[in-house]
């Protein structure tokens, strides 16, 4: 239930971000989810893709430094409430977010959110005994 | 008020004949006294007697501060250590400090010399002078205490730090007379109006400004936010310490220098030739009467130009150019002395970061600000910005810790530093930029 995450450090200046779609673009790497955390000095691109190799392969060759991080994609009920019983479960078992991003899926009823946890296994774990959805990270990828 | 008028206002012709002398008696000296020195003259060819003209000194070796770090701690000392009253020394972070000492007569001298400073800024016995420059073995804070004392103006001993404390003695005291860094004058200034207290209401009128480098534009902005005239002083701990050159209050236009005790030429950095009249160069200075430590041609790395041309304050002395810059690439950084190479060592033994820096100075407001730009890769990548920032305040901490100054550090792509097959260049000084 792990999935890979392409993180790539950019400095804060313009163009650098195009610079990184060109790339994919040009590897036809198809974006699944994004990410960007800054500070007024350099910014950090989480990217979930389609083709995790090429895409670390590309941005490694043009010069990138590119990081390998496990996330886990969780399925949550598109409703008021649906990530709030997920996050008190995870409190309740002392599991960290280190960080998270969320996309909505285009058939309505649930989301998808990527965690980067500090516990991954444990919070694996957790998750499965509570019957809470994942996705795998081939169907992420297809998404 | 001139104070040594026989001295400071000699014919050049005369001048010239006692610079002669007394660089014979140098030469002497060392050449018998200084097995350095010895050395040096003998692999040259040449002996004290070939010293005819002034114009000979081209002749012998040129003296770096490398020499005198080989011969730490008192290696190239020319008299017996019962004789040496006084040592100061470098800090030594740039490796072995470099160490001087001082006979009673060297002393007296500097005494002497820092006096004529204030006089050629216009101070006099009825001046207070209040010290904010450290005292220790860094030689600001006493030479300027033994010379305002010499003057016979009231010396008033604060060395560095307290800035609050500092402002309620100028005030209280009444200081006619500031000695410190540039920047720190400005800190004073801003510091003193939170406090509510209005520098230009009290009684100060001069500042003697020195230890790093400082523009016209800075001087304009001294002058006007403390109301004083704000000069320049020039010195360096190898030769003797403040006081070695000294801009005038009438003209402040270039710093006079000690002639009668220190022989100035202008030299190209690259190759040691002199330069041609009025050009910019490589100061280097031989020491005409000191007894402690004499010096042959040190170079002092500092690049400034000479005027010899008479000033209006009456006297002979040529001046110099306030220094614009170093022939080598030691930083100025408030005062402190920053090289890239100590820069790359902390880098380098945190956590193996990449050897690819740049150092950036500018002037935020007073403040001479130091960016470190490090590149970022492989393992000292993450995905978490806090990572990110906790590396770059331990790059910071370690910078303050080794080097005592606080840099901005800023985390940058991989092989966006220009890499050059020669001399990287690592540093990017925009300081003098607006001068």
């Amino acid at each position: 239930m792990k999935c890979d995450q392409l993180s790539i450090f950019l400095e804060n200046r313009s163009g650098r971000l195009a610079e990184v779609t060109r790339l994919l673009s040009e590897a036809k790497v198809n974006i699944r989810a994004l990410s960007l955390a800054d500070t007024s000095d350099f910014g950090i691109l989480r990217l979930i893709v389609s083709d995790f190799e090429t895409a670390q392969k590309v941005l490694k060759d043009a010069g990138f430094t590119v990081g390998k991080t496990t996330v886990v994609a969780v399925v949550v009920n598109d409703k008021p409430g649906g990530l709030h019983s997920l996050l008190d479960m995870l409190r309740d078992s002392s599991i960290n977010v280190e960080y998270m991003y969320a996309f909505v899926q285009q058939s309505g009823d649930s989301a998808v959110i990527i965690f980067r946890f500090d516990r991954t296994e444990q919070a694996i774990e957790l998750l499965t005994e509570k019957n809470i959805p994942m996705i795998p990270s081939d169907e992420l990828c297809k998404l | 008020m001139i104070f040594d008028i026989d001295k400071e206002t000699m014919p050049r012709e005369e001048l010239e004949k006692l610079q002669l002398k007394r660089l014979k008696q140098l030469c002497e000296k060392v050449y018998a006294n200084v097995p350095f020195y010895t050395k040096k003259f003998k692999e040259l060819g040449i002996e004290p007697k070939d010293i005819k003209s002034l114009s000979d000194l081209s002749k012998l070796p040129f003296t770096e501060k490398q020499d005198l770090r080989n011969h730490y701690p008192f290696g190239l000392f020319a008299v017996s250590r019962e004789n040496i009253v006084r040592i100061h020394s470098s800090s030594g972070t740039t490796g072995k400090a470099t160490v001087v000492g001082y006979t009673k007569r060297d002393i007296k001298n500097w005494a002497d010399m820092m006096a004529r400073s204030f006089a050629i800024a216009g101070a006099t016995p009825a001046d207070s002078i209040h010290n904010a420059y450290g005292y220790g073995l860094f030689t600001g804070g006493l030479g300027v205490h033994y010379g305002a004392e010499a003057l016979g103006a009231t010396i008033i001993p604060m060395s560095g730090g307290a800035t609050r404390r500092q402002i309620m003695v100028i005030k209280d005291f009444g200081a006619t007379v500031l000695c410190c860094t540039p920047s720190y004058a400005l800190y004073l200034y801003e510091t003193g109006k939170e406090m509510g207290i209005d520098f230009r209401e009290l009684p100060l009128k001069t500042g003697i400004f020195g230890a790093e480098p400082w523009t016209e534009s800075m001087r304009r902005e001294i002058e006007d936010k403390l109301n004083i005239k704000a000069l320049d002083i020039y010195g360096l701990s190898e030769i003797m310490g403040p006081g070695v050159a000294m801009e005038c209050a009438e003209a402040q236009d270039g710093l006079h220098i000690m002639e009668d005790h220190f022989l100035p030429e202008i030299i190209n950095p690259e190759t040691g030739e002199p330069v041609e009249p009025g050009e910019v160069g490589e100061l280097v200075i031989t020491t005409l009467t000191k007894e402690g430590i004499p010096l042959i041609r040190y170079r002092t790395r500092d690049l400034t130009k000479l005027n010899y041309t008479p000033c209006r304050c009456g006297r002979t002395l040529a001046r110099m150019q306030r220094v614009t810059g170093r022939s080598d690439d030691m930083l100025i950084i408030r005062g402190v002395n920053v090289f890239p190479s100590q820069i790359e060592s902390i880098l380098i033994e945190t956590e193996g970061l990449s050897p690819h820096y740049m150092l950036e100075i500018h002037r935020d407001g007073n403040l001479d600000i130091l960016t470190v730009k490090v590149e970022v890769a492989g393992t000292t990548f993450s995905d978490e910005i806090k990572n990110l920032q906790t590396l770059e305040r331990k790059i910071q901490r370690n910078i303050k810790e080794f080097l005592g100054v606080t840099a901005r550090i800023k985390l940058v792509e991989p092989k966006s530093i220009e890499r050059s097959a020669g001399k990287a260049q690592r540093i990017v000084d925009l300081r003098n930029e607006n001068q």
